[in-house]
Order: C-alpha cells, then sequence, then structure tokens
C-alpha cells in the first residue's frame, strides 16, 4: 500500500505491518529494515520506508500514578488519549506539539517542542525513561543515566536507532484545564520580536504571522501569549471535529484567496485582550478542523519548518520572509515562535533563536525554493526540523546537525545500522 | 458500579468495549485464550479506571470448563450484571472447503462454544432476574455467501439462537442484545485493503456499549450495514445464487 507523511508528498509503496502485541515486535524488526509509524503526522517522508511498522495496536496504559505524575505507556497511545485520562486527575503534559494526534514513540522520535519551548524544552526533556527494541532483537532501557548515549540519540532520532516500546512520562500539575490567552496584535516583524522579548518567560507563546504580507506590512502577527489558569475546572472532553471530507480541487487554493483568509484572520482577531481558553484550543488550534491537510489538494504541500539563531535574528528573519514572499508560495499563517535554551540530544531540533513554520502547496517549483532556503539557513548556523521536512539534501544535513557523526556510531553501536531506516534517512545520506 | 464479564477479552471490539466500561468505573472480569496479551489489557484497563478487573485463560471450545469461569467471575465481582461473548475466529474459506475437520472446528469456534456459554448463562440470569448479555454474531450470519458460508453459518445459528433466548428470557427481565459488526479494522483484519465501509474497532465499541445500556434487541455495527443487509436478504435465491457477492 502507500504510505505518506500528513503533508502527502511524497508518497511511496510499502509493505506495511501491524504487530497485535509488543512481543511481536521483535521478529518483525529481524526479518529487515523498517521504520517505525505511529500516526503518520510527520509532514513528509520521516515515517515512510518500503518496509514500516505501525503501532497502532501498542496503545496501552501501563501505569499512571495520581500523586506523583508519573505515566508509564505504550508507544503507540496518542497524546489525545492521555489527556482525556490525565487532565481529569489535574495533570497535563509538559510538552506537547501543535496536534494531539501524535503517539508517544512519535513524540520521542521527534523530540518534538510545543508552545512552552521556552520554560519547559523539549519531549525528550520530560521521559524518565524508554524501553527500546534494538536492531537484534534486544530490549533495553535507557534513560539519562542507563544507555545515555542511545537514550540521547532515541529522543529526535527519528526512529532511526530502534522502536520505542514503552516510555515514563513525568506530566505537569495543572489546576485548570484553561489558560489565559493575552493576544497582541504586531503590525510588522519588528514589533512582533519586541513582544517575544518582551515576554521571555511566558508560560506560552506563539504568533501566527502573515508570510505574504509585503513592505511595511512584512511580519504582521497575532501574538498569542498564555498562562495557566487556576479557575474552570479539569476537562479535556474528546469533541469530534468537523473533517475536510476530501481533498480540495486544486484552484482553491491560490494567492488571491490565501491573502484574504490572511487579511481577515489578522483583522478580525480582538488585540490586547486576556481571556480564558481551554487548553484544548490554545494548543491544538488545529485539531478543530479533521484532516486539514486536504484543504491542499491531491498533489499534497510542503511544510518547512527552521529555526534561526537569536544573534541576528532579526535581520535574517527579514531576509527569510522577503525570500518567501517573494516566491509567491507561502501558504495560509505561519508559526513564528522564540525558542529557548538547547538540550543534549544528539538530532534534536531547537536551539535559541526564532523558529518559523509555513506551508508550500506541493508544485514542482517548490523544490528550489525549499534548496535556496536551506542554504540561507544553514549558511546562518540555522537548521530546519526533520520532523516536517521532505527535501533536505545531505550536505545541508550535516551542516545543520553537526552530531550526525555522534549519532551513526551510537545507531552502529547498538545495531541500528540496516535495521531502521526512513526514506529520510536515506536521503539523507545516513546508513 | 457495573459488574461485566468479557469473553474474549482480547479481540480488538472486545477490548474497546472494556475501556469504555472502564471509563465509567466498571469491574471487570477478562476471560480468553491466551495469557500473555490478557495481563497487558488488565493493567490498562485498571489505569483507565476500573474498579476491579481479574483475568482467567480459558478456551471457549472447552464446554467443561464454562461453568467453572461463570462461578469465578461471579466469585470474584460478587455478581454478574452484563456479558459480552466476543471471541471468534476469522475462518478460512478455502482451507474449510478442503477439509471436514476444519469446518467443523470453525463451526465450533464461532457457532457451538457461544450456544453452550448461552445455555449456561441463561439459566443464571434467569435466576437472578435480570442481566444483559451482549453477543457479537456478524451480518455474515445474515444470508450465506461463497466468500464466507462457513463463519457466516455459524454466525448465523447464533443468531437464531440469540432470537429464540431473547424471547424466552423476556419475562426474567434478561436483555440479549445480538451484535452484528461488519468489516471493522482489527490486527486479524490488518491486512485487507481498507474501504469505505470499514469501521474503527473504537467506533464500534462505543455502539455496542450504548445498544447494550439501552437494551437494544438487535444492533448493527455501523448502522448502515442494517439498509445493505435489508437489501442483500431481499435479493431472491434464483437471482442471489448466480451472483459472486
Amino acid at each position: 500500500m502507500q504510505v505518506q507523511g500528513w503533508g502527502g508528498y511524497p508518497a511511496i509503496e510499502a509493505q506495511v505491518h501491524w504487530p497485535a502485541q509488543r512481543s511481536a515486535c521483535a521478529a518483525l524488526v529481524q526479518a529487515g529494515s523498517l521504520i517505525p509509524r505511529g500516526l503518520g503526522r510527520s509532514y513528509g517522508d520521516s515515517a515512510s520506508a518500503p518496509r514500516v511498522m505501525q503501532t497502532d495496536y501498542l496503545d496501552h496504559f501501563i501505569g499512571f500514578d495520581p500523586a506523583t505524575g508519573v505515566l508509564v505507556v505504550e508507544a503507540g497511545v496518542s497524546l489525545r488519549e492521555i489527556l482525556e485520562l490525565v487532565v481529569p486527575a489535574g495533570w497535563c503534559l509538559a510538552v506537547s506539539p501543535g496536534t494531539s494526534y501524535v503517539t508517544v514513540g512519535g513524540a520521542i522520535a521527534s523530540d518534538v517542542h510545543g508552545k512552552n519551548h521556552q520554560v519547559a524544552g523539549t519531549f525528550g526533556q520530560h521521559v524518565h525513561w524508554l524501553t527500546l527494541l534494538l536492531g537484534n532483537g534486544d530490549v533495553v532501557t535507557a534513560s539519562n543515566t542507563e544507555h545515555a548515549d542511545l537514550f540521547h540519540a532515541t529522543c529526535g532520532g527519528m526512529g532511526l536507532t530502534g522502536v520505542v516500546l514503552t516510555a515514563s512520562l513525568q506530566l505537569q500539575r495543572i489546576q485548570s484545564s484553561y489558560l489565559q490567552r493575552t493576544t497582541y496584535k504586531a503590525s510588522c516583524l519588528d514589533e512582533a520580536f519586541a513582544l517575544f522579548e518582551a515576554h521571555e518567560q511566558a508560560s506560552y507563546s506563539v504568533a501566527w504571522i502573515d508570510c505574504l504580507a509585503q513592505g511595511k506590512n512584512m511580519g504582521r502577527s497575532l501574538v498569542k501569549l498564555a498562562e495557566p489558569s487556576v479557575t474552570g475546572g479539569l476537562d479535556f472532553s474528546l469533541r469530534q471535529p468537523l473533517t475536510v471530507p476530501m481533498h480540495l480541487p486544486e484552484f482553491c487554493l491560490n494567492r488571491w484567496s490565501i491573502k484574504a483568509f490572511n487579511s481577515v484572520y489578522f483583522n478580525a482577531a480582538r488585540a490586547n485582550r486576556t481571556e480564558p481558553v481551554p487548553l484544548r484550543s490554545y494548543l491544538y488550534e488545529l485539531d478543530s478542523i479533521g484532516h486539514w491537510n486536504r484543504i491542499y489538494g491531491k498533489a499534497g504541500f510542503v511544510q518547512y519548518q527552521c529555526v534561526i539563531p537569536q544573534a541576528d535574528g532579526l535581520d535574517n528573519m527579514r531576509r527569510l520572509l522577503a525570500k518567501i514572499s517573494a516566491s509567491g508560495a507561502g501558504s495560509f499563517l505561519a508559526v513564528l515562535k522564540q525558542f529557548g535554551a538547547e538540550n543534549q540530544n544528539t538530532l534534536s531540533f531547537p536551539m535559541p533563536g526564532y523558529t518559523l513554520a509555513l506551508d508550500f502547496k506541493w508544485t514542482p517549483k517548490v523544490a528550489p525554493l525549499c534548496r535556496a532556503l536551506d542554504q540561507m539557513i544553514s549558511s546562518i548556523g540555522g537548521r530546519v526540523y526533520l520532523t516536517k521536512d521532505a527535501l533536505l539534501d545531505a550536505a545541508s544535513f550535516r551542516l545543520m546537525y553537526p552530531h550526525w557523526e555522534k549519532f551513526e556510531e551510537v545507531r552502529a553501536q547498538y545495531g541500528a545500522i540496516g535495521k531502521f531506516a526512513s526514506a529520510q534517512s536515506a536521503r539523507l545520506g545516513l546508513q | 458500579m457495573k459488574k461485566i464479564l468479557i469473553i474474549g477479552a482480547t479481540s480488538a471490539i472486545a477490548e474497546h468495549c472494556a475501556r469504555l466500561w472502564a471509563k465509567r468505573g466498571a469491574s471487570l472480569f477478562l476471560v480468553a485464550r491466551n495469557s500473555g496479551q490478557l495481563e497487558t489489557i488488565a493493567t490498562d484497563l485498571a489505569v483507565r479506571g476500573a474498579s476491579k478487573v481479574d483475568c482467567m485463560v480459558m478456551d471457549a471450545n472447552d464446554h467443561n470448563a464454562h461453568e467453572a469461569m461463570f462461578e469465578a467471575a461471579h466469585l470474584a465481582l460478587d455478581g454478574l450484571d452484563s456479558v459480552l461473548i466476543a471471541h471468534g475466529t476469522l475462518s478460512d474459506q478455502a482451507q474449510c472447503e478442503l477439509s471436514v475437520a476444519e469446518t467443523l472446528s470453525e463451526l465450533h469456534t464461532n457457532g457451538l462454544s457461544v450456544v453452550a456459554l448461552l445455555t449456561l448463562l441463561a439459566n443464571r440470569f434467569g435466576a437472578q432476574g435480570g442481566g444483559s448479555i451482549g453477543v457479537i454474531s456478524s451480518v455474515a450470519g445474515d444470508r450465506g455467501r461463497a466468500s464466507n458460508y462457513v463463519y457466516g453459518s455459524a454466525k448465523a445459528l447464533v443468531t437464531a439462537f440469540t432470537s429464540g433466548m431473547r424471547q424466552r428470557l423476556s419475562k426474567a427481565n434478561v436483555m440479549i442484545t445480538t451484535i452484528k459488526p461488519g468489516f471493522v479494522d482489527t490486527p486479524m483484519t490488518a491486512a485487507f485493503d481498507k474501504g469505505l465501509l470499514w469501521a474503527k474497532p473504537d467506533a464500534a465499541a462505543a455502539r455496542i456499549v450504548v445498544a447494550m445500556d439501552k437494551r437494544k434487541a438487535v444492533v448493527y455495527v455501523p448502522a448502515f450495514w442494517w439498509w445493505i443487509m435489508t437489501i442483500i436478504k431481499a435479493i431472491p435465491e434464483a437471482i442471489f445464487y448466480r451472483r459472486q457477492l
């Protein structure tokens, strides 16, 4: 069958296995090279390979201590299911990406970050330990103290070190399932950056930026900050979202329709107001529309997310936006955020600086655009997010991820080479 | 809180029903043929909120073990309100056609073992004057088709048997819900190409749990199978037997 990432590009032919339980995984790994895959929300080809192992049925809870907030789960459990269980007990995931349709295994493999990166770091920093199925069929426990090199290569390792079977997570106490959100309108990039600088210690921060705005409007954005609330109760109800029923025809998304949407979105927002919003709608804004990726039509899209270092951040971001805006390929609202400190995971994405994420509807001219952006990003010491990537080449990868050799050493040491590979790892020149 | 016995507790549909019951705080007694996965599921259900989870390993084809199993469940949960009978195998029709033993074995697992369990259970619930029984039959039991008539006829037995027993027990305040799933996406069917007719086990379970709550007699899962099967059942045999459906 065909497998593809959330962006729909590229699609590749694959043999897909669904082990019914943990004990069935080793035989599949020993039978040949594969890549583990959860809910398939990485955008490009990082969870695509000629052989894929789906973790759908490894979806069991193993333990939850409501006194300490330590949760032990199988890797196929989704963040959504976790929140449904732990929020009523007064706990929340310490780090959560922009969608709750992600498995724990995927969150570890991508070492995902969230809107609270500046204070909480990445998902992997809240993992007490994990068990990993190695290429030879052995299962080892890895943590900060045990097989630490393997642990740091696995968090952010894109599933290339082994199959995460189980993990122990430290949850974060909450008193309410609401956040107090404050929205600021920034009319240009300088204002947006100033807002981030001024609110460096905000619990949550993110900006939706209009990438098509040019000239004095360039970088206009809605900066949304949030703090935990103490009122509102504890509830995380799973509402079935409205779903885009099928791929929309190609003509629906064009420069003008996107410009119109962005203007409405920007102008309709009420600025300088603090109001309570459910965690769910602040953290997972897009989860309210099922299969929103179908808006881009059958050809799909590529999501481009990069981070640029703090130094000269404003100038570099301006150059980056100018390039994107001039290409006319930018899409709906893009996301801008300031990151906090780097962690010690070998291939982890975040670094102190600014990250920008946006979608390009797939056309052949997107590839050269991304290549040009890659060159610019690597030349200023930034990097692109492997979880979103579908186009990066090996040379740029090595510049952006200087610890790649260490990563390969750890993989070799733990027998991962030739056992775990994806379409992406082949493209990036990993063994 | 409800006291629920689940036979075939490692089946995907049963497991998802159990998750919904666990969330409500029910006490559960899980029965399955293999012990390994049973423990994983029991732990999971306890985390999800079940007041109590006990397990027992039993092969449903071992009729002599049935009474002791019911007794153990009754003892462990201090009574029984509901039972879900969900065990079964996906018969290999081609194999069955070549082997009498295979055919009879499939009929035994998917049909006779259910009859045996229900015979004991009906008397139990009849005597206690109440209870709810969900039995997983199949849309395949509504009409025999070339592609899976061995499995289908075993399920036809279950459908007819539960229909009669439902009538018999109606005065005793015991409801038997005949559950007829269509195609459900489970590890058993993982390799199949999935079209629009396929349902996810969690959605199937949600419908089953509600049907048992409401003490429905027959429930198609999902609902659209009622329409499909009504049409299929209405096709005159003279036409039907020449088609490949």
